[in-house]
């Protein structure tokens, strides 16, 4: 069996499970965010009474955080009044960030666990090796009530990133290389494993990225086998017991797949799909509106450190606007310790506190017609960011920062001066 | 379980940005939902199918994206009878059960079809029939606890009915 297979198994009470096979897991942690006031009234409508267990449930208001319209602000109320009344000890209210960097950093995430929330991007948690996978309001409610879901255990996709990582290039563009290859379905219904020698060098924060658009190529969750550099970041918020589970020597992985990362340059992916990526010397010279650095995948320390490096002692061009929004108060508090935020906000960046903001195109700077946009964000859909008339290109926080500040789409080796590492 | 409707055809990757933008989230009223369907890709949609039994019929990866429920919530509630398209974003598919949206998964209707066919899914015995075209093909099946959801009309009912029969854990 794969490890993701003996977590399932653990998880439903089974000595064993094949890919395929349906089985009802319990659930470790379960996360509502503040778009789905769903959660509760199916909940309710269920027949739900109390919270199986309120130790493993949490809230996060992050979406709309702090509420931008009446609307929005009586959802998040009836969502407050639920956890207080619930008992539910996890409330991450808007002063918090966005769920998948909270959750870590809250201690709410351990190797082999089962977390599932309502919010796709939840194939993050592979980084710490859990299996995290994103659901909608209703399978929430029934986990509310009963602490289970059913699964169809995933076949799994290993991907080998083998060589070096390039000074100038950063997690994101790895990951949109690899869904110029693999595709937006290339992993549908399954899991990804990431493996190899690039995967060991990097952060938790960087292997956060590449778990987080996972999700963009289709799969249901991610693994990368726990290390030291996994341990020394959850014992850091985590004082829990837990085990790391194996694959067995004899799994046979659906497919596999090797990337050589050596020669890889930034990436940018066009409007409007997130796999119709090109190296950015591939990428047409384009006038930009609005740069954004921030979410679940561009919003990090490493990733607001890349944008001050650039962007330092400099000014972003007059026709740009830069908004960084970083991903979590802990993220904020430690980017202005170092003096990220302060060089940012000097150069002329919007900052706005932590949350999703303008991804979802739902406040905290949304686009208007015929904008145009370069995002460290993760989806470039139509609309997505505001107008369906807007145009949005992915790109990683260094890619973004070097275009906020020549005012065009830019690689950010030719505006990183010192010859340093981004 | 009978299915009966028009084909209106869609392309590849509709993300549930373009089923349900970002900007209508906040709403909670399922009626109101359905007034936003598809309203990132065809403004209008829910109007234009009022009195119609359409059936959507999508290329790969229909629905892919965001967890967002309000996606499958906004196609039922604007009358849409079924989607079937080659391929599913794996959420939206999940969604679309629970909330009794029926969802068909198959590869081969979609190059043949065109707007306005009459099609006929019966779910149960997985069979699709273009009616206009004289085509009919066969769907794969459900595995029996997913079925039981869909044909039971969603989660919410098929939880209600565990708890009539003493089979919930609350």
């Amino acid at each position: 069996m794969h490890a993701l297979e003996k977590i399932l198994a653990r998880a439903a009470g089974v000595k064993e499970v094949r890919a395929g096979e349906i089985v009802n897991a319990k659930v470790d942690l379960a996360e509502v965010n503040d778009l789905y006031l769903q959660v509760i009234k199916s909940f309710y409508e269920m027949g739900g009474k109390k919270v199986w267990d309120p130790n493993k449930v949490a809230f996060v208001l992050d979406h709309y955080a702090p509420a931008p319209t009446i609307k929005s602000a009586a959802n998040q109320k009836v969502m407050r009044e639920f956890v207080w009344e619930q008992g539910i000890p996890h409330l991450f209210d808007i002063n918090a960030g966005v769920c998948h960097q909270v959750m870590p950093e809250a201690g709410l995430v351990w190797p082999g666990m089962v977390l599932v929330a309502t919010d796709s991007h939840t194939t993050t948690h592979g980084a710490f090796g859990a299996f995290g996978t994103g659901v909608g309001a209703t399978d929430l409610a029934t986990i509310l009530i009963s602490g289970e879901l059913w699964f169809r255990v995933p076949e799994v996709i290993k991907v080998e990133l083998e060589g070096k990582m390039q000074p100038g290039t950063m997690a994101k563009d790895v990951v949109m290389h690899l869904l110029a290859h693999i595709g937006t379905d290339g992993a549908v219904y399954k899991a990804i494993e990431y493996t190899g020698p690039v995967v060991e060098a990097m952060s938790v924060a960087e292997r956060m990225v590449i778990c987080n658009m996972a999700v963009e190529m289709g799969a249901k969750t991610t693994y990368i086998h726990p290390d030291d550099t996994t341990l020394a970041y959850i014992r850091k918020y985590c004082d829990r017991d837990f085990d790391i589970l194996e694959t067995d020597p004899d799994y046979q992985y659906s497919a596999v797949y090797t990337f050589d990362i050596s020669q890889l340059e930034p990436q940018v992916a066009l409007p409007h799909s997130v796999d119709r990526v090109v190296p950015i010397s591939e990428a047409p010279e384009v006038e930009v509106d609005q740069v954004f650095i921030g979410t679940c995948t561009g919003g990090r320390v490493e990733d607001i450190a890349a944008a001050a490096k650039i962007l330092a002692g400099k000014k972003v061009h007059p026709k740009t606007r830069l908004i960084v929004i970083p991903a979590s108060q802990e993220v904020l508090l430690e980017s202005m310790k170092l003096g990220y935020i302060q060089a940012l906000i000097e150069a002329g960046a919007t900052l706005s506190t932590p949350g999703c903001g303008p991804c979802l195109g739902a406040h905290e700077g949304v686009l208007a017609p015929g904008e145009v946009c370069v995002t460290a964000s993760n989806r470039n859909f139509p609309g997505r960011m505001g107008s369906t008339e807007a145009s949005i290109y992915l790109a990683s926080p260094a890619t973004a920062a070097a275009t906020a500040l020549t005012g065009k789409l830019t690689d950010p080796r030719t505006v990183w001066e010192e010859g340093g590492e981004v | 379980m009978l299915v009966k409707g028009a084909v209106w055809k869609v392309g590849n990757d509709i993300d549930t940005d373009q089923i349900y933008p970002g900007k209508y989230l906040y709403e909670t009223d399922p009626k109101k939902i359905g007034q936003f369907a598809l309203a990132g890709l065809l403004p209008g949609f829910a109007q234009q199918i009022e009195d119609k039994d359409v059936i959507l019929v999508a290329g790969h990866n229909f629905g892919c994206g965001s967890s967002r429920e309000h996606a499958a919530i906004a196609l039922r509630e604007a009358g849409v009878k079924a989607v079937v398209a080659q391929s599913f974003g794996r959420i939206f598919f999940r969604n679309a059960i629970n909330l009794g949206l029926p969802v068909v998964e198959c590869g081969d209707l979609y190059a043949g079809a065109e707007d306005g066919d009459e099609l006929l899914i019966d779910l149960r015995a997985g069979i699709l029939k273009n009616i206009t075209k004289g085509q009919a093909y066969p769907l794969g099946v459900l595995p029996p606890a997913v079925a039981e959801i869909m044909f039971g009309g969603g989660l919410i009912d098929y939880y209600r009915r565990k708890i009539a029969d003493g089979e919930g854990k609350f």
